[in-house]
């Protein structure tokens, strides 16, 4: 049983870290914060948890064909969010169309929160990928590999 | 709707296509998805080209937001022909990359190819369209590092691609940092980032700190370009990366570069900037001496992409001359090579693809006797060869009779006289190096292997691209003229930019 201390701190940190990368997530609309850092606090909770616990437990649940579709997904949220606006009659990414009645921006509100969650979902993903990519390589290269 | 989105729809479009093709399952589909997008995106930056022809420079403001506050698409005359030229040479490259791609690259690592491919595309589009000063910086990024993926993907076949990708890397963000480091100099003299705005602040200002951002700029956006002392990358990065990248980036990533730098020189800065002189006396020192360097490198290289990817930077060499001349007739000239160059170097690099398909080489000597064994794909070689050369009737021959007839119709340090004679003197050194690998195709003995059998998909945007190559050389008049209208808009605009002639 090595690394008990380190096991237990992670067990006890991983939902805090999860629930702070959602905090800043969805307080990025009204202060510092946003999608690229919450992806990036998001991840670090799986990382943490890998580094503790093993790449194969922490592949379980999230495996790595996933994180290509979070990726893509990430980025169809974003460009879609920026096509939608311009399918109802506005510019590339102009949300107030969105909600073109409302006195308070309510459409740039909406707009920002549905691009900084494509983004959050593209950041999160991608810290991964590159994390597997390392942690999951051989540890030498092979003979055959020159 | 679609009218007033299209400045931004040709960037947009691919951007948007490239995580759906992540996500498509195998070569042929993503191959073909991607090859439809380019289409797409062709027939929107015709339509803008159209338009831009029609009622001048057009403004977009992304997000809806005003002129120098938000980011804005300006889409004039030069950038909407540059547009038009990257987004056709994508629509012809993307359906040979197919056949190409199912040969060279790891079949699990395709889509990704494919999507990096349109990632790129976008990012090349995007750094023309874009009216801010830091979204080229974005944009250059974008296309950039999309660009050392798809080297790097050249590794199936030969492990040197790796290294030529991480040394493009390195010197590619290095030049990346000198343009922003430029482009912050900038900023904190203006507050400024918009192109138009830039403009007009930096009339008849000079100090020691706009001097400082200007040479930052030219020196990263010099290292995009592979200029002369600064080419290390390319030579590499060409000949190891797989076919179809070889052929859309020698076409594309270069001519984008200059065309942003065309945009800093004269959009930005204009004549009125005092260090101007010196930056162009540097760009015709330079365009000279890497039009010679260069070629007479590609002489004594035995790998063909090797020599081709020489040939490429003393062809940059002829543009820096171009625009070196500072006159409307010069930058028109160079933006005439700019096409031209594009169209052969595409031609002769599928040529190459299309040998290394069915020989698995690209050596020299993988050439011999090509003549008899591959005889269409070797007239399509030729046919690029000669334009390379400069023999009338063929692309070539225009560009640089333009640009001679712009050297004669400009003042330099160095005599009119001696810099066409110096352009007529390299053109020799491309019939050594061209002349070399017709001699291998032409008159040696065919090895004894028999090639494979190259499929359509790629045999016919071969010949596409070769018959453009003729066309142009013979009927080129629209061409120069659209040329030279685009460096006047780029030198005189109705914005009150430079005054030159």
């Amino acid at each position: 049983m090595g690394h008990l201390i380190l096991r237990v701190t992670i067990k006890l940190l991983f939902a805090p870290i999860l629930l702070f990368a959602l905090y800043v997530q969805f307080h990025g609309d009204y202060g510092p914060g946003g999608g690229f850092q919450a992806g990036v606090i998001f991840a670090a909770a799986f990382i943490l948890h890998a580094l503790g616990f093993g790449l194969g437990s922490c592949q379980r649940v999230i495996p790595p064909n996933w994180l290509p579709v979070g990726m893509a997904l990430g980025v169809l949220i974003y460009m879609g969010c920026g096509f939608y606006t311009m399918f109802l009659g506005g510019n590339f990414l102009d949300y107030d169309v969105i909600q073109p009645d409302s006195t308070h921006h309510a459409g740039q509100h909406i707009g920002i929160v549905v691009v900084e969650i494509g983004v959050g979902l593209a950041v999160a993903a991608t810290m991964l990928q590159i994390f597997y990519a390392f942690a999951g390589r051989e540890p030498e290269p092979m003979d055959d590999a020159w | 709707m679609i009218l007033d989105d299209l400045p931004v729809l040709p960037v947009i479009i691919p951007l948007f296509a490239a995580p759906i093709c992540l996500l498509l399952p195998n070569t042929r589909l993503a191959g073909s998805f991607a090859t439809l997008i380019a289409w797409v995106s062709f027939a929107f930056a015709a339509m803008l080209l159209a338009t831009v022809a029609e009622v001048g420079p057009i403004e977009y403001g992304l997000g809806g937001w005003a002129n120098p506050l938000g980011i804005v698409y300006r889409v004039d005359l030069a950038g909407a022909i540059v547009m038009t030229l990257v987004s056709l040479l994508a629509s012809v490259v993307f359906p040979y990359a197919i056949e190409s791609a199912r040969d060279e690259i790891v079949p699990s690592q395709t889509s990704a190819f494919f999507a990096m491919f349109l990632i790129c595309f976008s990012g090349l589009m995007g750094v023309v369209a874009t009216g801010d000063a830091f979204n080229v910086f974005v944009f250059l990024e974008i296309s950039s590092l999309s660009t050392y993926t798809l080297v790097a993907l050249g590794a199936k076949r030969d492990r040197r691609a790796l290294t030529a990708a991480f040394t493009y890397l390195v010197l590619g963000t290095i030049g990346a940092t000198f343009f922003v480091i430029g482009l912050g100099l900038l900023y904190q003299v203006t507050g400024t980032l918009n192109m138009t705005d830039l403009h007009d602040r930096l009339q008849g200002a000079d100090n020691k700190v706009i001097r400082a951002g200007y040479a930052f700029i030219f020196t990263g956006l010099g290292l995009k370009l592979a200029m002369f002392p600064m080419h290390r990358w390319l030579p590499a990065a060409y000949t190891y990366a797989p076919s179809a990248v070889t052929a859309f980036l020698a076409s594309t990533s270069t001519k984008v570069a200059i065309y942003a730098m065309l945009r800093f020189l004269f959009t930005i800065f204009g004549f009125s900037f005092g260090f101007a002189d010196i930056a162009f006396g540097f760009f015709l020192v330079l365009g000279l001496v890497g039009m010679f360097y260069a070629s007479t490198v590609a002489i004594f290289r035995e790998d063909v992409k090797m020599i081709l990817a020489y040939s490429s930077v003393a062809q940059i060499g002829y543009m820096l001359l171009g625009i070196s001349f500072a006159t409307v007739d010069g930058v028109g000239a160079a933006l005439v090579h700019v096409f031209q160059h594009a169209v052969m170097k595409t031609t002769l690099f599928m040529a190459v693809g299309a040998v290394f398909f069915a020989l698995g080489s690209h050596r020299l000597s993988a050439y011999k006797g090509l003549g008899k064994t591959m005889p269409v794909t070797t007239g399509v070689f030729l046919i690029g060869g000669l334009s390379l050369v400069g023999v009338p009737l063929t692309g070539g021959f225009i560009s640089k009779w333009v640009l001679v007839q712009a050297a004669f119709g400009s003042v330099q340090a160095i005599p009119s006289l001696l810099i066409v004679l110096m352009i007529v003197a390299s053109s020799l050194l491309a019939v050594a190096y061209v002349g070399r690998i017709a001699w291998t195709m032409l008159l040696e003995e065919p090895t004894s292997r028999t090639p494979r059998k190259v499929p359509l998909a790629m045999m016919a945007p071969m010949l596409l691209m070769a018959a453009v190559t003729i066309y142009f050389g013979i009927d080129a008049e629209g061409l120069v003229n659209i040329c030279r209208a685009a460096a006047e808009s780029l030198l005189d605009t109705g914005l009150g930019y430079g005054g030159a002639m």
